[in-house]
């Protein structure tokens, strides 16, 4: 039992530890300035990031994709669940959301820019523009397909209105609603960096740009390096809330699968 | 007889209200001093600078420029992640050996990859083919892996019990299965290649739509500017709505596009 | 006891050419306690009734009446059990939570929810299972859930919709014997809309057959056997067997009569 467990997680680790020596071999005496051998990557990353550059860059820039993204999710739900209950409102409003969310997110940065200027403020503006749509759109899904026993349920039950969203709808949604932020995490990590390329004294993203302009390559890899484990801590993190709220829907899927 | 009418009035009657309330909207807001007059010029302004550009015949060429970066992605992208992503839904072991590489590759943002690109391409437009490449691949396999692993097992068995050979198989089952899948990963993937196409355009100035922006956001024509970013957004929902329609044409046989029965 | 009276309930969808009648002025009058019995063809109308009756609905004419007051939104003396269970109870919340939920709202004392709770789950064999969610359980289990939450909730009247229709036939005999035993504790007025003539013989004090669309009702039979009522010995009697050739014998005659086109409607 133990051993084919062990043998599945070696498996897994095969290819990429494989890929990592990869680099370090073909890396190893490079003297090109696009290919910096793995050895002084890793020096960069211990000597500027180890811990030095958590405080200054890694901080502000999880700061500010942290209150994007709640306000996005928290705009997303709420917006979306009044739409999504209000078939009007819905039929009225859902062309023009489907137009905005077309429009590239990194192409609301000009706006951004222009409209609110240089500062925390538009980025935090421009991670919400570009993270609220898969949130509200998967809410309005979510709403729209709540199951009417369950609402003459409630109503039989006399549930009045405000209990029946929190109770019902929106866990219910909830399925969809959690689809939509996973979506969010991703367009909210981009825009975090992409602002942050493009008018910023502080971040990750700018910590990675100023690197590649002073062709210090090492210090341009091991940058995207961070972002890189950034991005997965992130998502792991959400992963593992996600799987303990959703608990019920796992195991009520199972039911209905068997 | 009056209800149905009412509700075939409403299906088009809203949407176009919908729509006309934000346009005012966002004619009135400068106007009034809600949004700043001078770097949020009135839509009409933007518009007509759109319709300038479509007029001079200046907006073709970035358009096609973007175009090309995105179609040369797309077919990259879906010779590299389709093949992968069937083979790697196909077997255990394939699944195994390459799982836990993907989970740590798909969450970094491609666009943090763009420093690196430049060091790499300098400012030769391969490089938002590289960086859509990147982004779009993920999907592909996604996708392509999850609907070989959902392959219907009795499809399959009555195939073999019918001697059908492994790759008659593949051919006419497996593939067939996966269609809605692929289908659904090309649409994904066309939409992040052409955000990923753009943005690299816009952050490292390389030609087409981005870049145009760019020009036009460093030159204070903010109704350029806006002209520009709206003609982006009809191009994502052009292609999107052309894939969609695809879609539908091809995949006329699965359940899923069926008309459910009234 | 409150007395449950309808009075020429009528539902009709649509208007104009495409009108169509599902119910047709429906009267009669539960007694209090009473354990009444809705039976009739497919497609008659009987969820539409149970609608309108349950406050969900409104009907196209007619009233519900609960003793003098005008049954316009559900009631709080009335309490439903629906067929689906899996649909019906809230499989983000265990049963203990999907049970107090309706006590809840009706601002219910958090000690006496729990006792409520408590109780009703007790009084369906469930005692032990409160803090599981109902995908957990068994089918015949959910519905015991289900009931635990109309009992819980206090109702003098309970209507049931065909609500041991989702279960294998040996769970359906052991609810029915629970239903029975339930009320027979707790004297509610029972409605239950059922397309099991056996099942509506075997449970009710009287039986109301319904017509095919636009539903009437067509005969109101009350079933005289001795109570208390047992799955072998009762249906070993021979008036069982009148009863029950009786009710199908006017189903069937109903079912003959209905046109094609009405068969869809509910």
């Amino acid at each position: 039992m133990t051993r084919s467990r062990l043998g599945r997680v070696a498996l897994q680790l095969v290819l990429p530890v494989a890929l990592v020596a990869l680099w370090w071999w073909t890396s190893a005496g490079s003297t090109e300035v696009f290919f910096p051998p793995l050895s002084r990557i890793v020096d960069s990353l211990r000597d500027d990031w180890l811990f030095e550059q958590v405080g200054t860059d890694l901080v502000p820039s999880l700061t500010r994709f942290t209150i994007g993204y709640a306000l996005a999710v928290g705009t997303g739900i709420a917006l979306g669940v009044l739409i999504g209950l209000a078939p009007r409102v819905r039929r009225a409003s859902l062309p023009v959301i489907e137009f905005l969310r077309s429009i590239p997110p990194p192409l609301m940065l000009p706006f951004v820019l222009v409209v609110i200027g240089i500062g925390d403020n538009s980025k935090i503006v421009l991670i919400v523009l570009g993270a609220v749509w898969p949130v509200l759109l998967n809410t309005i899904d979510g709403v729209r397909g709540v199951d009417p026993l369950m609402l003459d349920m409630a109503r039989s039950f006399g549930l009045g209105r405000g209990t029946r969203i929190g109770r019902v709808v929106l866990p219910a949604a909830s399925p969809k609603i959690v689809a939509g932020m996973r979506t969010a995490l991703s367009i909210g990590l981009i825009l975090m960096i992409i602002s942050e390329m493009q008018a910023s004294t502080n971040g990750l993203g700018f910590r990675v740009l100023s690197a590649q302009r002073s062709f210090d390559s090492a210090g341009t890899y091991a940058g995207v390096i961070v972002i890189g484990v950034v991005g997965l801590v992130v998502n792991f993190g959400f992963l593992v809330v996600e799987a303990r709220i959703m608990r019920w829907h796992r195991g009520a899927q199972r039911v209905v699968e068997a | 007889m009056r209800v149905e009418v009412r509700r075939r009035a409403e299906a088009i009657v809203l949407p176009v209200l919908g729509v006309a309330v934000v346009l005012v909207a966002f004619e009135v807001a400068p106007r009034v001093g809600i949004l700043p007059r001078v770097t949020f010029p009135p839509l009409s302004e933007s518009a007509r600078a759109l319709w300038d550009l479509v007029k001079t015949g200046d907006l073709w060429q970035p358009v096609l420029d973007t175009l090309d970066s995105w179609v040369r992605a797309m077919v990259i992208a879906t010779l590299i992640g389709v093949p992968l992503g069937l083979a790697i839904g196909a077997s255990r072991l394939g699944r195994l050996l390459t799982g836990l590489t993907i989970d740590f590759l798909r969450p970094i943002p491609s666009v943090a990859l763009i420093p690196i690109l430049v060091l790499v391409y300098g400012t030769s437009p391969t490089l938002k083919v590289t960086l859509a490449v990147f982004g779009a691949t993920f999907p592909l396999v996604f996708q392509a892996s999850y609907g070989m692993t959902d392959v219907d097992p009795v499809a399959k068995d009555t195939a073999r019990a019918f001697g059908m050979g492994p790759f008659t198989r593949l051919w006419r089952i497996v593939l067939p299965s996966c269609a809605p899948y692929l289908a659904t990963g090309l649409r994904i993937s066309a939409s992040i290649a052409l955000i990923l196409v753009v943005t690299g355009e816009y952050v490292v100035g390389l030609p087409g739509l981005g870049r145009e922006v760019l020009i036009a956001q460093s030159s204070a024509a903010y109704d350029r500017m806006y002209a520009l970013i709206i003609a982006a957004g009809l191009l994502g929902v052009a292609l999107n709505l052309a894939f969609v329609a695809v879609e539908r044409r091809v995949l006329f046989w699965h359940p899923s596009h069926r008309e459910a029965a009234a | 006891m409150t007395v449950l009276d309808i009075d020429r309930v009528s539902k009709t969808y649509g208007v104009g050419a495409d009108a169509f009648t599902a119910i047709d002025e429906i009267s009669f009058t539960a007694e209090p306690g009473e354990l009444l019995c809705i039976v009739g063809p497919s497609g008659c109308g009987k969820t539409t009734l149970l609608r309108c009756i349950s406050g969900l609905m409104a009907p196209t004419s007619g009233v519900v009446h609960l003793d003098d007051r005008t049954v316009t939104a559900p009631p709080r003396a009335m309490a439903p059990v629906f067929q689906d269970y899996s649909r019906s109870l809230l499989p983000w919340m265990d049963i203990h939570h999907n049970v107090t939920l309706p006590l809840k709202a009706a601002r219910v004392p958090r000690a006496e929810r729990q006792a409520l709770a408590g109780d009703a789950l007790a009084s369906v064999g469930l005692g032990a299972h409160g803090r599981k969610y109902p995908w957990q359980l068994s089918g015949g289990m959910q519905q015991r859930a289900a009931i635990a939450r109309a009992l819980a909730y206090q109702p003098e009247i309970l209507l049931l919709d065909e609500p041991f229709a989702s279960v294998d036939a040996q769970t359906r005999a052991d609810l029915e014997d629970l239903l029975l035993q339930v009320w027979d504790r707790t004297h509610l007025t029972v409605l239950l809309v059922t397309h099991d003539i056996d099942e509506a013989v075997y449970l009710a004090d009287r039986i109301l057959v319904l017509s095919a669309a636009p539903t009437r009702v067509r005969k109101t039979i009350t079933v005289d056997l001795p109570r208390p009522r047992d799955q072998i010995a009762t249906k070993e009697l021979p008036e069982f067997a009148r009863l029950r050739a009786s009710v199908f014998a006017l189903i069937k005659a109903e079912s003959s009569s209905a046109r094609p086109e009405d068969a869809s409607a509910e």
